[in-house]
């Protein structure tokens, strides 16, 4: 590992934000503040340190408010770190927003070289890079006109065209980006795989999906509350990031949800556990649990292993009402093939009153014989007309 | 800013399309087009010629008064063009500053081009004037670059400082407006030096280094009658003024800019 060229190098990274009480930008407003401290500081990050070697796709895992929008600013050399370094060895190619600076009142050719310039092209560059540049975007009968004229979809293909065909030693990724219809977006999913096959090509991605984390990454970092909780292996980073942010396991006061008052278990629906079930098959999910006055509403729901929110319900939704300590609750494995996880909540007058709250419970999974895809079976019919 | 590492040919580049792109838009859908930046200050110029030929006679005692008068405004007006889109640029980008890594001298720099540009266009017209009152070029007129540069590097100067301060103070921009108010008053541009007749507000208008380089223009490409700054201050002063002036404001500004670069993105 230590012989791998390091192409990010962040050390001791601690960025500071200064936000003032009232935003002065008037001079009177500064002359009458001038004695009294005007701003706060916010620490978005603390202490960062990690490296990004070549060839790696490197994910970054991080909520809203974790610091991670934060750190990708600063990898793309937008913000300055407060405290430590920044090293980026290599051109770096930010796909934060695409088209920056894209003027509606010029044409696609000119909009081009204004891009380009902005990404750090030179003239030279543009022009050998052009043809291609409108061939990947599939305008080349537009380019003489107004981008005012394009649909979204044209300057969506556009930008993603300028931007891969720039120097793209380090691709910064920001999982915003969803671009075009579907067949750009195959084009531009099949761009990214031959970047993931090249061992000169290293890939930044932020986001906060740690199942499309799992999936790309090779490696990845877990930003949390401005921390570096986790560099490493990316299903890892995963747990970890699952076990920071969904800390409904503390609000069990405290208790493990293995000790909960609670049992759930698995059976099919002559009432034998079970946890290998044929697509279709009835599953139930049943439940006992100690008597509490508090419990009003209990829920369940469906998630694929890699997080993936497939179904959920409650007593209160479906308008059921309880009585007792235990419960069946049955539904149709109508889902694809693949492992699963049950949660299982129970609530009070509120849904953020959790009692007791099981985030990951009984596991099972779904087999289905038949060639067809995706995350459910939809009724459905086709019909020669 | 280090210099050597600031003209990379992507900062070329970059400059290139921001001011090409610049030229393009200001008169994007008029139908003058590119028109409008010789008929601008030749409107201006044919009020104030009325005014001070007709109504206050300033300029009667002043020979090739046309062309003389015009230099002035067209090289005034590259100055107010050049530090008021200046000042409102790094503001005016702040999307591109916002969004990717940019070189942000390189956008400050672009605007005072784009002034340029104009200026070049207007020089034409002032040489149109020239022919047209048969001017007096004299032979130092090959200086006239080094003035162009002076006030280029003056005007660059105060938009690094301005497009800085405005990103926190935007009070700056009226402000800015009454001093360039003032100065175009403080400045022989309209009137004559030699209608000035007190000796002290005489110096004091010839230590701007703005008058410094309108009378020497003057001098060298419409009349030898121009007074001159050197002919009304000191030899030392006059000449040591202008350079430290410029030295001064030139590292001030750079360094207050390098300064609230950093910063830029956040402050936006």
């Amino acid at each position: 590992m230590s012989s791998r060229v390091v192409r990010v190098k962040v050390d001791h990274v601690t960025k500071r934000f200064k936000i003032p009480h009232e935003q002065t930008r008037s001079l009177k407003q500064t002359v009458v503040n001038f004695r009294k401290r005007g701003f706060e500081e916010f620490k978005v990050l603390d202490d960062v340190s990690f490296e990004i070697y070549e060839g790696e796709f490197f994910g970054i895992l991080g909520r809203n408010g974790s610091g991670k929008s934060t750190l990708l600013k600063l990898l793309a050399g937008i913000y300055e770190p407060t405290e430590g370094k920044i090293t980026v060895n290599g051109n770096l190619t930010p796909f934060i927003e695409l088209g920056v600076g894209f003027n509606a009142e010029l044409t696609g050719r000119e909009n081009v070289f204004l891009n380009g310039a902005i990404l750090g092209l030179t003239q030279k560059e543009i022009e050998q890079k052009y043809n291609d540049i409108v061939a990947f975007a599939e305008l080349e009968r537009f380019m003489d006109q107004k981008l005012k004229n394009y649909s979204s979809g044209m300057l969506v293909r556009l930008a993603f065209s300028i931007a891969i065909q720039a120097h793209n030693a380090i691709l910064l990724i920001d999982e915003v980006l969803a671009v075009g219809d579907e067949r750009f977006q195959d084009k531009c999913i099949k761009v990214f795989a031959k970047i993931k096959k090249d061992p000169t090509k290293t890939v930044v991605f932020v986001s906060h999906d740690m199942g499309a984390v799992q999936r790309f990454c090779d490696r990845a970092a877990v930003v949390h509350d401005g921390k570096l909780e986790f560099v490493g292996n990316s299903a890892e980073a995963a747990l970890r990031y699952k076990k920071l942010n969904f800390p409904e396991t503390i609000l069990n006061e405290g208790v493990p949800e293995s000790e909960l008052p609670v049992r759930a278990k698995l059976t099919d629906a002559n009432g034998k556990r079970k946890n290998l079930f044929k697509h279709g098959e009835s599953v139930v999910v049943r439940l006992d649990w100690e008597p509490n006055d508090r419990i009003q509403n209990v829920g369940v729901a469906l998630f694929r292993d890699d997080g993936q929110y497939v179904f959920g319900t409650n007593t209160v939704v479906d308008k059921y009402k309880l009585s007792g300590n235990s419960l069946e609750y049955t539904f149709q494995a109508n889902m694809g093939s693949g492992r699963y996880y049950v949660q299982v909540g129970f609530f009070g007058e509120t849904d953020s009153d959790k009692v007791y709250f099981i985030t990951e419970g009984p596991q099972f999974t779904v087999s289905s014989a038949d060639a067809w895809g995706g995350l459910t079976h939809l009724i459905h019919e086709w019909k020669n007309v | 800013m280090r210099l050597p590492k600031f003209f990379t040919p992507q900062n070329q580049t970059l400059l290139r399309q921001l001011v090409i792109t610049d030229f393009k838009l200001r008169y994007q859908g008029s139908m003058l087009g590119y028109l409008w930046s010789l008929l601008k200050p030749l409107l201006l110029f044919s009020v104030l010629y009325v005014v001070f030929t007709y109504v206050l006679p300033v300029g009667k005692d002043v020979p090739h008064y046309p062309a003389y008068l015009l230099l002035g405004i067209v090289l005034w007006t590259f100055f107010v063009e050049a530090t008021s889109l200046g000042m409102g640029s790094i503001v005016g980008r702040g999307d591109l500053i916002r969004k990717v890594k940019i070189s942000k001298p390189a956008i400050v720099i672009a605007s005072t081009l784009s002034a340029g540009v104009n200026l070049c266009l207007n020089l034409l017209v002032v040489v149109l004037f020239m022919v047209l009152t048969s001017a007096e070029l004299q032979p130092e007129f090959i200086y006239f670059p080094f003035l162009i540069i002076e006030l280029v590097l003056f005007a660059l100067a105060a938009s690094l400082f301005l497009s800085a301060l405005y990103v926190k103070f935007r009070d700056i921009a009226p402000i800015w407006e009454v001093i360039l108010q003032i100065m175009f008053y403080a400045t022989p541009i309209i009137y004559p030096l030699t209608l000035v007749k007190s000796e002290t507000l005489l110096s004091i208008i010839s230590l701007n280094p703005v008058a410094q380089i309108l009378q020497d223009a003057r001098y060298i490409l419409i009349t030898p009658e121009t007074i001159t700054t050197h002919q009304v201050l000191p030899l030392w002063l006059s000449i040591g003024i202008p350079i430290v002036s410029l030295s001064v404001l030139i590292v001030v500004s750079i360094l207050f800019f390098k300064k609230s670069a950093k910063s830029f993105a956040e402050n936006l």
